[in-house]
């Protein structure tokens, strides 16, 4: 065994990896619950591929076939039905687990230098995970589906002058098609994985090089021990490994308990219009996106201006990236920062939500005013970041972590 | 060995040659690889089938009475088709102001089609039934003062999706989410009970 080995080792780096990555590898030792979602990402994304692999065994992509093809999976093959179940329900887990580990990001500062690689990367698979969810959606080719398609392909077609032409491109027909279906599945079963996987990996060794971040935004690399080890890190094996098996414990519970007990969530993880084949000559009444697109799509909607309504959807994404440039605070962690901050951070978590549940509802009235006064104080957390982080009365912040939570 | 010579390489590097033979060659790449995208770019553009399958076709207009409504599907694209009565043509002119583009002129239509009723003949209505906002599909409501409405309602379309108002002449009131009025396809009559959706006098569209 030894022998092995050593001759295992002369040729491929198993040891030092393991020892560079997992034995060696020092992490804050104050980590609290808001650590557990970057590794349950992860474990979804291995789920993602697993369930999706199979599903593609069953399906057939093409406008005759996809939906029955759907169905059968769901009446007829062994267990089909629980594996197209993960996989549907894996998608709104995915946005759940990667929507908790952005906000564990903005409340302890995770974006700001030396960090903002990897937050532009996190963001990057924040996209890319976007795309594979909307092209996965139009796959089961129901109403929903269908519908969806359509209005998302539109967007495009406010973009001045090669709008129209785009769109055409984008669809291959003159309207949303069988090759429009075709192409989609390419992308969301080849394509957009591949991205994925590669924005991953970068992910992680931009993780790698500045370690992580912690509930009190210190650097432990900047207090080191005799022995040249961060006096406030602990090996990430088997500390964090065995912390970890325990959230992946209690979240493959309730995703269980979801797949098995409630798997269309109330509408919201499985539309009851999407159970219907695609009619381009029918729109679903009332029609919306999955609850994780949700936020936007009332933003694009409390604009009365088309072009503007587009224009400003991509903004609210977009303001993400700039975060680690908008935040002039000296400190990281919403623990030692004043009330501005906390202000604002609150104005903005309770925006989104808001968005969220108005983006469900039918765009009229009372709800569009709303859309408005919301979409105001989504846009101006990021907008007055630069002034509000500079004003704020910030607190002293510790040398050594401190453990609570 | 005068080769070895060379390869040795007394003299100084030519810094200006070997620029240029770095920019050269990398222009000379990157033309490549535009040319090696274009095949896969272009194979995402509808394909001959989809072109011809998008060809023009003929309605019958013989029996379609006053006030009624045929849907027909070009391109993927619903059509409706219907009778106005004089009554109604009449009184399009009268709501201009409630309308964001009455004149149609920063509408999508052929010019023959850039008029108040938005058609060549004045009784039958050609449009295209994608909402000009997000591309839903507008539902007839006919009925002038429409309770859901309102009162002021002299009969047109409402999209389900964002609530955009349109009139029988396809324009879109003011307060609705659609830029601009319905888009209207190429079409002319072959005779007076004929209609080719999709070919006019200017060209045939998509016809392979």
């Amino acid at each position: 065994m030894a022998g092995f080995n050593a001759w295992l080792n002369k040729r491929l780096p198993v040891d030092k990896f393991v020892r560079e990555q997992l034995l060696e590898y020092y992490a804050p030792k104050n980590f609290n619950v808001w650590y557990f979602f970057g590794s349950l990402a992860l474990l979804v994304l291995v789920m993602q591929l697993f369930s999706g692999i199979f599903l593609t065994m069953f399906y057939k992509v093409g406008e005759f076939t996809s939906f029955d093809s759907v169905e059968y999976i769901m009446r007829e093959v062994s267990y089909g039905w629980l594996i197209r179940y993960l996989h549907a329900i894996g998608a709104s887990a995915f946005f759940i687990v990667i929507y908790l580990h952005m906000y564990r990001a903005l409340m302890y500062g995770s974006y700001k230098g030396p960090r903002e690689l990897l937050w532009l990367f996190g963001m990057f698979i924040y996209l890319a995970l976007m795309a594979e969810a909307f092209l996965g959606y139009v796959l089961p080719w129901g109403n929903m589906s269908y519908w969806a398609a359509t209005v998302i392909i539109n967007l495009f077609s406010t973009i001045p002058v090669i709008g129209p032409g785009l769109v055409e491109w984008i669809r291959g027909d003159y309207g949303v098609a069988d090759a429009t279906l075709n192409r989609f599945f390419s992308l969301h079963v080849v394509a957009v994985p591949l991205v994925l996987l590669l924005l991953v990996a970068l992910h992680l060794v931009a993780l790698r090089q500045t370690g992580s971040n912690n509930p009190d935004g210190i650097e432990i690399k900047e207090n080191l021990g005799p022995d040249g080890k961060p006096v406030d890190g602990i090996p990430f094996h088997p500390y964090y490994t065995v912390k970890d098996v325990v959230g992946v414990g209690v979240f493959l519970t309730l995703f269980a308990v979801v797949v098995f007990f409630v798997p269309t969530f109330g509408n919201l993880f499985m539309e009851e219009a999407n159970f219907v084949p695609a009619d381009p000559l029918s729109t679903p009444d009332p029609i919306a996106p999955s609850w994780y697109f949700t936020p936007y799509y009332a933003i694009l909607r409390a604009v009365p201006n088309q072009r503007i309504g587009a224009l400003l959807l991509l903004l609210a994404v977009l303001a993400f990236f700039f975060l680690p440039w908008l935040d002039r605070s000296p400190v990281k962690s919403v623990r030692y920062r004043g009330w501005w901050f906390k202000g604002f951070l609150t104005v903005f978590t309770v925006s989104f939500l808001v968005l969220m549940y108005l983006g469900l509802k039918p765009a009229t009235g009372g709800y569009v005013t709303a859309a408005r006064v919301f979409a105001v104080g989504y846009f101006s957390f990021f907008l007055l970041m630069p002034w509000y982080t500079r004003w704020d009365r910030v607190k002293p912040v510790p040398k050594r972590v401190r453990f609570h939570d | 060995m005068t080769d070895a010579g060379v390869m040795g390489g007394d003299e100084a590097v030519d810094q200006d040659r070997r620029k240029f033979l770095t920019v050269a060659t990398a222009a000379t790449a990157a033309v490549g690889v535009v040319l090696a995208a274009t095949p896969f770019v272009a194979s995402w553009s509808p394909s001959e089938r989809a072109k011809a399958l998008g060809a023009p076709i003929t309605v019958d207009l013989s029996k379609l009475e006053l006030g009624m409504m045929l849907t027909y599907v070009w391109r993927k694209q619903p059509i409706y088709i219907f009778k106005r009565t004089p009554e109604t043509v009449a009184k399009l002119a009268t709501h201009d102001a409630m309308l964001k583009d009455p004149k149609s002129t920063e509408s999508d239509q052929p010019a023959y089609a850039a008029n108040e009723m938005r058609s060549r003949r004045a009784d039958i209505a050609v449009l295209i039934a994608t909402c000009t906002h997000l591309g839903c599909l507008p539902k007839q409501k006919f009925e002038p003062g429409d309770a859901a409405i309102g009162a002021y309602w002299p009969g047109g379309f409402l999209c389900p999706c964002h609530g955009s108002r349109f009139d029988l002449a396809g324009r879109v009131f003011d307060g609705s989410p659609a830029s601009a009025n319905l888009r209207i396809p190429p079409y002319s009559f072959k005779n007076d009970t004929t209609l080719l959706i999709g070919q006019d006098e200017s060209a045939t569209q998509g016809a392979a």
